[in-house]
């Protein structure tokens, strides 16, 4: 029993050590958010700000304008997450549920095209934007996640878990596959729709590179591109980083919290099943 | 039919976004577009309520661009399609973007302009805006490198005025730092600006590039002269082996002291006002650079960049007459000196500098005598790039990863390779041809 | 089943398909084609200004970039934080899903929770914050090192230290993610199993190299494939830490296919590095998996 004891302590003194050293940063960034401008750069570093400010904050919204890169990063997440959910689930629903010839090869292709880092199409990518006039807009920075084929792989796994019986049943009472696919299907695959949508919408608010990329006009940059301008011009002002860096990065972790359960559950499926 | 809606919806969507992306003229306003980098970005905003009261169809949409993503971001925007109406332009870009045929050509406006002539401008500056005999941009402010000290420091170590010639500039760095002690250095070079090195190399005479432009000469006796002068400067402890991003806060640390000199250009004289604290701001000062000695006797300072940046007019731009009256705007010399009070940049328009605040800034001065002897780096579209690979071989050879040979023999090599488009074209199709025929106005 | 149905079923499977066909023919396929096709030119800024100048060049940018040093070097840097940070974190990943999974453990969600929380931070912010950490003058981390004696390291100046510190970012990052997949892992190997071995008396060593790794060989292949895959397109974190600096010890290589083609606009060089990028991505996907399969 002694020894279940020992286990136990060295256990939780290893959890809690963990725990601590990682949410170390993202607690000094919090608390240096709030020092005043230089507090920041002192030896020993100090921990905690000696009198709080909102200054930092203030700076943000008001002389910087991130307000409006905080609104472009909002609305090309919450479309690329609706649209994306809607492509990706028809798309996984049919490979899983709707047999045609050539289907399991198109299907492996797919995912062997999994391994093409998308770096490879980036350019042409870009020059196709240009001709369809996408070129710094909120579309041109959408559509790279609109069918994510890691997407439709992790709709396909959940969805060969329906019951066949019960689609058919739908199907001699009348339904159009469209109503099936909506009234039967969606329902059961939810939880894994609710992934793939906290998936997207954590994915498209934290892209860098490639709206780093479509966008030129600042006043369309997302936050993380914004940031990282902001760090070219004001890599002197550390305290008004880390404001900057937890507008960036608070938004994210919130949509976590709230989805924490299924979105887990989502990754610890699709990993294991994959 | 129900089948089809999710592919309408998503079809209207994008329809929807790109849309809603161009972002144009509406109800008879003109919507000018206007990039402008850092802080200069910042503060034309308050210029500008003055120009659209004058001009109430048009409405100037200022757009800030880091200066450190600022070159990558026009390119982009020149091949994307989504360039701006007017933009500010680092001289030594203008080249490029012009070889490009990005810019409108000014040089009909200037002859019909009533507000901007060249005989108001520094002819060496002015001088980086013509390419092949095209003008394509009009002098915003003007910029050259001089020395930042702390006269405080410096007299401390015996040194009452600034040196004059490079063996007096080492003596000085060498008392400086020694007094100073652990910690202290002479002078602040960061290892990420091409400026310094090339600027010695200039004072030394170097060409910097040879055959037409179309080879590097890095390896000249010139300027391998002048990069070990600049490279003992770090060897013997005198200056910190640092770039930019390395040093927390500039400013505090030029307080502190940790350096009591930094070669650096005139936005600095705002920023070292506006940062620097209140006991500290009778104790900095600006002097012109160090000459070389043997040319200790031409009675001017050693030679500094022709810098500075420049209004242009994309020739993409739908609305060319309401940009070049926004160029016009800002050239009047009380824009010009209302916009150097604020930014503490040099005025382009010689008028402006009879503005009292700057005749009577004896930290002004240093600049005004340093614009008698700027020279202009070479002008083609691959010298930004060849700027940026100037400073990785500062790094090889401050960091001791090559030696100096070594290092700008590199530096030549990829620079030949670098130009082998241009050698080509050159060759095969005469240098880029440069459009002279008018502009496409509207 | 009648053939009607079996149509019919084919008939909505095409406009189910449709949407996520289109976009993927246009926005993925295309694109990675015309790339291969780009490769293979010098398409520049000049060709961009006039289409005439852009000049077919065969193999040429592949020639170059094989005999040109700063390839290989973003190579190494890759291969450096790819088989270095790769299996760290894959370690790091195991040691926290065992933690986490342990029986004895009270409040596991909440450490599960808090071990996950740096996953969903945006990089570059995290990327920002840890820049500060690393100031070799006034952050935390050289701090901590004096605290016990170690003396200050520049980090992100340092050529040798600078990959290093970028991994060490990463690792934090990115542990979360495995670990969540090594969790499932481990609930999926039958408790008797442990059972067993503890009744035939065999010590937790024993007991992890026997039960515990064989039953987690299929996730562990997964999780080092896509792991891997990820970590070779490391970008952001360079980018915005070290713009692939000091002396180009943090340019990977979609960093250097960055500057190539969105920086300098030599987009047929740029193409031919993604290029090279996914022959390099599959030949390690290769090795493992021929590496997995041979050692089961």
């Amino acid at each position: 029993m002694r020894s279940v004891t020992w286990r136990k302590m060295i256990l939780h003194v290893g959890l809690v050590s963990g725990a601590l050293i990682t949410l170390m940063p993202l607690a000094w960034m919090i608390a240096a958010s709030f020092m005043h401008p230089g507090e920041a750069n002192r030896m020993p570093p100090p921990l905690l700000p000696s009198q709080p400010t909102l200054e930092n904050y203030r700076q943000l919204f008001t002389r910087l304008d991130l307000l409006r890169n905080f609104i472009n990063s909002a609305v090309i997440t919450m479309l690329a997450t609706v649209l994306s959910v809607v492509v990706t689930s028809l798309a996984g629903y049919a490979f899983a549920k709707l047999p045609f010839p050539g289907r399991e090869r198109m299907f492996k292709s797919l995912a062997s095209a999994l391994v093409v880092p998308a770096q490879v199409g980036m350019l042409p990518l870009f020059l196709i934007l240009r001709e369809l006039g996408l070129v710094n807009t909120y579309a041109g920075v959408i559509i790279p996640y609109l069918a994510s084929i890691f997407g439709i792989f992790l709709i396909r796994q959940y969805t060969l878990g329906v019951s066949d019986e019960l689609l058919d049943a739908a199907r001699i009472e009348g339904a159009g596959e469209f109503t099936i696919f909506r009234l039967v299907a969606v329902p059961i695959i939810k939880p894994i729709l609710v992934t793939l949508a906290a998936f997207t919408f954590l994915s498209a608010w934290n892209d860098f590179m490639w709206p780093l990329i479509v966008l030129s006009d600042s006043g369309m940059y997302t936050l993380p591109v914004a940031l990282a301008n902001l760090v070219g011009e004001h890599v002197q002002d550390t305290e008004l980083m880390m404001a900057g860096s937890v507008l960036t990065t608070l938004p994210a972790l919130i949509v976590f919290l709230i989805f924490q359960r299924t979105y887990v559950e989502g990754i610890m499926a699709g990993g294991v099943k994959g | 039919m129900r089948l089809l809606r999710p592919g309408l919806l998503l079809a209207a969507s994008i329809l929807a976004l790109a849309v809603s992306g161009c972002r144009d003229s509406r109800n008879g306003t003109t919507v000018l577009r206007f990039w402008a980098m850092g802080r200069e970005g910042e503060v034309v905003r308050e210029l500008l309520p003055r120009f659209e009261a004058n001009n109430p169809d048009v409405r100037v949409d200022v757009q800030q661009i880091p200066w450190s993503a600022a070159h990558e971001k026009l390119l982009t925007a020149f091949v994307g399609g989504s360039v701006p109406d007017v933009a500010q332009l680092g001289n030594t870009w203008v080249a490029e973007f012009a070889a490009l045929k990005a810019l409108a050509p000014l040089d009909g406006r200037v002859a019909e302009s009533a507000a901007v002539h060249a005989s108001d401008h520094f002819a060496g500056i002015w001088q980086t805006n013509v390419i092949t005999g095209t003008l394509y941009g009009i002098p915003w402010y003007v910029d050259t490198r001089v020395m930042f000290y702390r006269r405080d420091l410096l007299a401390e170590a015996g040194f009452p005025t600034p040196p004059q010639t490079w063996s007096q500039w080492r003596t000085a760095l060498e008392a400086v730092t020694t007094r100073g002690g652990e910690g202290h250095y002479g002078v602040l070079l960061p290892l990420n600006e091409w400026t310094q090195p090339v600027i010695l190399g200039l004072q030394r005479g170097a060409t910097l590039l040879r055959d037409d432009d179309t080879r590097g000469d890095f390896s000249s006796d010139a300027f391998a002269c002048a990069f070990t002068f600049y490279l003992d400067l770090f060897r013997d402890g005198l200056a910190p082996p640092v770039a930019n991003n390395e040093v927390a806060n500039l400013y505090q640390e030029f307080a502190r002291g940790v350096f009591a000199m930094y070669v650096s250009g005139p936005w600095n004289l705002g920023e070292f006002r506006r940062r620097l604290p209140a006991d500290l701001q009778d104790v900095w000062a600006t002097a012109p650079l160090p000459v070389p000695d043997d040319q200790a006797d031409s009675g001017l300072p050693g030679v500094s960049l022709a810098g500075g940046s420049s209004l242009v007019v994309f020739r993409r731009s739908s609305h060319q007459d309401a940009s070049w009256r926004l160029i016009e705007f800002l050239s009047q010399p009380e824009q010009q000196a209302e916009f150097s009070r604020l930014t503490g940049d040099l005025p382009a328009h010689r008028a402006a500098w009879e503005d009292s605040t700057l005749a009577d800034d004896p930290r002004a001065r240093a600049f005004r005598i340093q614009l008698e002897n700027v020279t202009a780096t070479p002008k083609i579209p691959e010298w930004e790039q060849i700027a940026n690979r100037v400073w990785v071989a500062v790094e090889q050879a401050v960091r001791g990863a090559a030696t100096e040979k070594q290092a700008l023999a590199d530096l030549d090599t990829d620079v030949d390779r670098m130009l082998a488009k241009r050698r080509w074209l050159r060759d095969h199709a005469g240098p880029p041809k440069v459009d002279k025929t008018g502009e496409d106005g509207p | 089943m009648s053939s009607a149905l079996e149509r019919r079923k084919a008939r909505a499977a095409w406009v189910f398909l449709a949407p996520a066909l289109l976009l993927l023919t246009v926005f993925f396929v295309l694109p990675v084609g015309a790339g291969l096709l780009l490769s293979l030119t010098d398409f520049d800024v000049y060709a961009i200004a006039s289409p005439g100048a852009m000049r077919f060049v065969g193999l040429a940018n592949y020639a170059h970039l094989l005999r040109d040093a700063t390839f290989w070097h973003a190579v190494g840097n890759t291969l450096q934080f790819v088989l270095i940070g790769g299996p760290l974190s894959l370690a790091v990943s195991l040691g926290a899903a065992m933690l986490v999974n342990a029986k004895l453990v009270r409040m596991r969600g909440i450490f599960r929770t808090i071990y996950f929380a740096p996953v969903v931070t945006t990089l570059v912010s995290v990327a920002i914050v840890w820049k500060y950490l690393y100031h070799p003058r006034y952050g935390l981390i050289n701090w901590l090192l004096h605290l016990v004696g170690v003396g200050p390291v520049d980090w992100l100046g340092d050529p040798h230290w600078a990959m290093p510190a970028i991994i060490l970012l990463a690792v934090w990052k990115n542990f979360g993610y495995n670990m969540l997949i090594f969790v499932a892992g481990l609930q999926m190997i039958p408790r008797e199993l442990y059972e067993a071995a503890a009744i035939d008396g065999a010590g937790s060593g024993r007991r992890f190299r026997h039960i515990t790794m064989p039953g987690l060989a299929p996730t562990f292949l997964f999780v080092s494939v896509t792991t891997m895959i990820g970590y070779f397109q490391i970008f952001a974190e360079p980018y915005v830490m070290t713009q692939g600096g000091p002396l180009g010890a943090t340019r990977s290589v979609v960093l250097l296919m960055y500057e190539e083609g969105f920086r300098w606009w030599r987009m047929g060089m740029a193409s031919a590095v993604a290029v090279l990028l996914l022959l390099i991505t599959l030949a390690g996907t290769l090795v493992q998996l021929r590496w997995a399969r041979r050692d089961p």
